[in-house]
């Protein structure tokens, strides 16, 4: 059977299961809209959860980034985990205590103020909707690159299965067709990285196959060091960027994770508050399986891409690759765009290395080489086409396909779900139509999340110029608003409404204006204030790590202007001592 | 409010916030210390023929999240039980 027939019969049957469990799961009440009843078992949701976390870029692009650049891209993979350990400790078991809906519903209730519940709303929509971009162009991507159908007719197939389950079912939909996104993506994303392991190392283990040795004896990754010095690339395992940018970087990740509500309100849906806490433990249990094997497909992907193309000694003539003889895969992503051949010294044979590299220039041109001529790699390669270069059969790359599809689909599906109850209840019910009942806040809400998706996929057909940056502005936003507003509304009883509202204000602005002055404002090209490099930035702080720093001022802030303001009111108080004991949420599951 | 006194409760806060601190402080160790600014010391332990600050960098840190979330769910749960503040039905 060919390969586009296969994929259509993987994917096709992929779909037909996210599908049945639509049918099957269906919401009748808010309570199941919002948070599925609050009958998810804790295994269940960590699996859910995991889906919902790993996005498009998780699945495809994350690989890649640590292919190339090696040791510095540990910040992605303790940062995206690491925020569990704060979402686990210092947030989910409280909030789930607190038994409501929304994020904002917490901000706006424990600090008694319009304000702060409409700074949240609009905090949780602006993170939400940059990043849903994301997945609906991942949506878009895979399908025209795997089943040959044009980018808009893929969105709009990814448009119609999204709002199907998510509009009819909820959270309680989109819970248990997460839970099968997650079987299918991790099989598809494991799968190709044991046979690469093996292949290379003969360990079937990715974890522990990328600390063995190659078949000449040599450390994997000693042997992938040498292979990119030769050409001219920085060492694999050594440090390249500033040592206090990478942590402010990975804090604000980690920070970013813990706040971005999509996850957050996936602690709403299970039954109690010890469920909460061992839910957050099997949900980082699920994204450790792919954050664990990445690494590893990323140092064996990038050695195997360099070494089809250096396959002999360095400067020998017959060293590089006839350009006549490129395997089949080669040519396959050539005609997507994403890998570019340009013979710059007319021999036929194609160099690969680094021509940035002033102390390699005099080798190259001894060797008669005249530029790197593999002009385009795109770091999506790495998973997408890993299968294929490892010769690894057609239902594999089948199934990469849909593993790409079910990320991309599990992120929309809990962003827009976390936009429109957003909107449905903490606009609607609780600020603008308190009176409203509970069929239409349920049929407000599905008008919500079919405006959302609307919303999204316009936005995916006409993505803005911007929208690589923006990721790094969601992650900002949740880290240095956020965050910092639900830690303080649970550790302290001294902030009070002025301080939260004067708090998120800072933080958010001041980590807005830092992005802005470095990226243009609102990411307009020629408008930024100071050039983006290294020697520019406050203390060496990159604009993507600045969330951290966000969310200092906002801390310091909020007890500034709350020690200057009236105290807060002891019901107010009461709340938060009643969430910082676990007996009694079960009873407090309605309001 | 379930406690059996205002002692209790007190103790029961003093007692997870211990815990939280105790199980934040090795999270950080672990990644910003040993796969970061400790990571030229922790490499002299040769892993991989790479080090061990690069092994914590991109694999032990994420177990180690992983050990301290469920350590501390398993903890809280016996404080749970031990204040008598548990949420079994």
């Amino acid at each position: 059977m060919d390969l586009q027939t296969l994929t259509y019969i993987v994917v096709g049957l992929t779909f037909a299961l996210y599908f049945g469990i639509a049918i099957w799961a269906r919401a009748g009440t808010t309570g199941e809209y919002y948070a599925a009843g609050r009958g998810v078992h804790p295994v269940a949701n960590g699996m859910a959860t995991a889906a919902d976390w790993m996005s498009a870029a998780s699945f495809i692009s994350m690989a890649g980034l640590i292919a190339f650049q090696g040791y510095d891209a540990s910040i992605f993979l303790m940062g995206w985990t690491g925020g569990y350990v704060l979402l686990a400790l210092c947030l989910a078991p409280y909030l789930r205590k607190f038994g409501k809906f929304t994020v904002p519903d917490f901000i706006g209730d424990r600090y008694y103020s319009r304000t702060a519940r409409i700074v949240a709303v609009i905090c949780l929509i602006v993170a939400s909707l940059t990043y849903v971009i994301g997945q609906m162009k991942g949506i878009g991507v895979a399908f025209s690159r795997f089943l040959d159908v044009d980018y808009a007719t893929g969105l709009y197939a990814g448009m119609g299965i999204v709002f199907f389950y998510a509009v009819l079912g909820g959270m309680k939909g989109v819970t248990y067709t997460q839970i099968a996104q997650y079987c299918v993506l991790i099989f598809a994303y494991t799968v190709p990285a044991i046979f690469i392991s093996l292949n290379l190392t003969n360990n079937p283990i990715p974890q522990l196959g990328f600390l063995s040795d190659t078949a000449d004896g040599t450390p994997l990754l000693v042997k992938l060091d040498q292979t990119l010095v030769d050409l001219g690339f920085a060492e694999y395992t050594a440090q390249k960027g500033g040592t206090l940018n990478m942590m402010m970087y990975t804090l604000s990740l980690m920070m970013g994770t813990a706040g971005l509500p999509h996850v957050i309100i996936r602690f709403f849906t299970v039954p109690k508050v010890s469920d909460a806490r061992s839910s957050a433990g099997w949900a980082l249990f699920f994204i450790a399986i792919l954050y664990t094997t990445a690494p590893a497909v990323g140092s064996m992907a990038r050695l195997n891409l360099t070494n089809t193309i250096q396959m002999g000694e360095v400067g020998s003539v017959d060293g590089n690759l006839e350009y006549a003889a490129r395997p089949d895969w080669f040519k396959n992503w050539e005609n997507t765009g994403l890998l570019a051949f340009e013979d710059k010294n007319g021999d036929g044979r194609i160099q690969y290395y680094d021509d940035k590299n002033p102390e390699f220039a005099a080798k190259a041109e001894s060797y008669g080489w005249k530029g790197n001529e593999m002009v385009k790699v795109d770091r999506d390669i790495m998973v997408l086409a890993n299968p294929e270069i490892a010769n690894l059969p057609n239902w594999v790359i089948a199934l990469v396909a849909a593993g790409g599809l079910a990320a991309a689909l599990s992120t929309a599906a809990g962003l827009l779900l976390a936009m429109s109850t957003a909107i449905s209840h903490d606009l609607l019910k609780r600020t603008f139509m308190p009176d409203i009942s509970e069929k239409n806040e349920l049929m407000s809400a599905r008008i919500a999340m079919a405006g959302a998706i609307l919303v999204a996929g316009y936005l995916g057909l006409n993505p803005p110029g911007f929208a690589a940056q923006v990721v790094a502005l969601a992650f900002g936003l949740a880290a240095s608003s956020i965050f910092p507003a639900l830690m303080m509304g649970i550790f302290s009883t001294r902030i009070n409404n002025h301080g939260a509202v004067a708090g998120m204000l800072v933080g958010l602005v001041s980590t807005l204006v830092y992005i802005f002055a470095y990226k243009g404002w609102f990411f307009v090209a020629g408008t930024e204030m100071f050039a983006n490099t290294p020697d520019n930035w406050f203390l060496g702080i990159s604009p993507e790590a600045f969330g951290a720093l966000g969310a200092l001022l906002n801390v310091v802030t909020a007890f500034v202007v709350s020690s200057m303001t009236a105290p807060v009111p002891d019901d107010i108080r009461q709340i938060v001592e009643d969430i910082r004991v676990p007996k009694g949420a079960g009873s407090a599951q309605d309001h | 409010m379930a406690f059996r006194s205002d002692d209790d409760k007190k103790a029961y806060w003093r007692r997870n916030l211990n815990l939280m601190f105790t199980l934040l402080a090795i999270w950080a160790l672990v990644s910003y210390g040993f796969g970061i600014v400790l990571r030229p010391l922790m490499d002299m332990i040769p892993v991989g023929g790479v080090g061990l600050g690069f092994w914590f960098a991109q694999q032990g840190s994420i177990y180690v999240f992983l050990a301290i979330v469920v350590i501390y769910a398993k903890k809280m749960r016996e404080l749970d039980r031990e204040f008598g503040v548990d949420d079994d039905e």
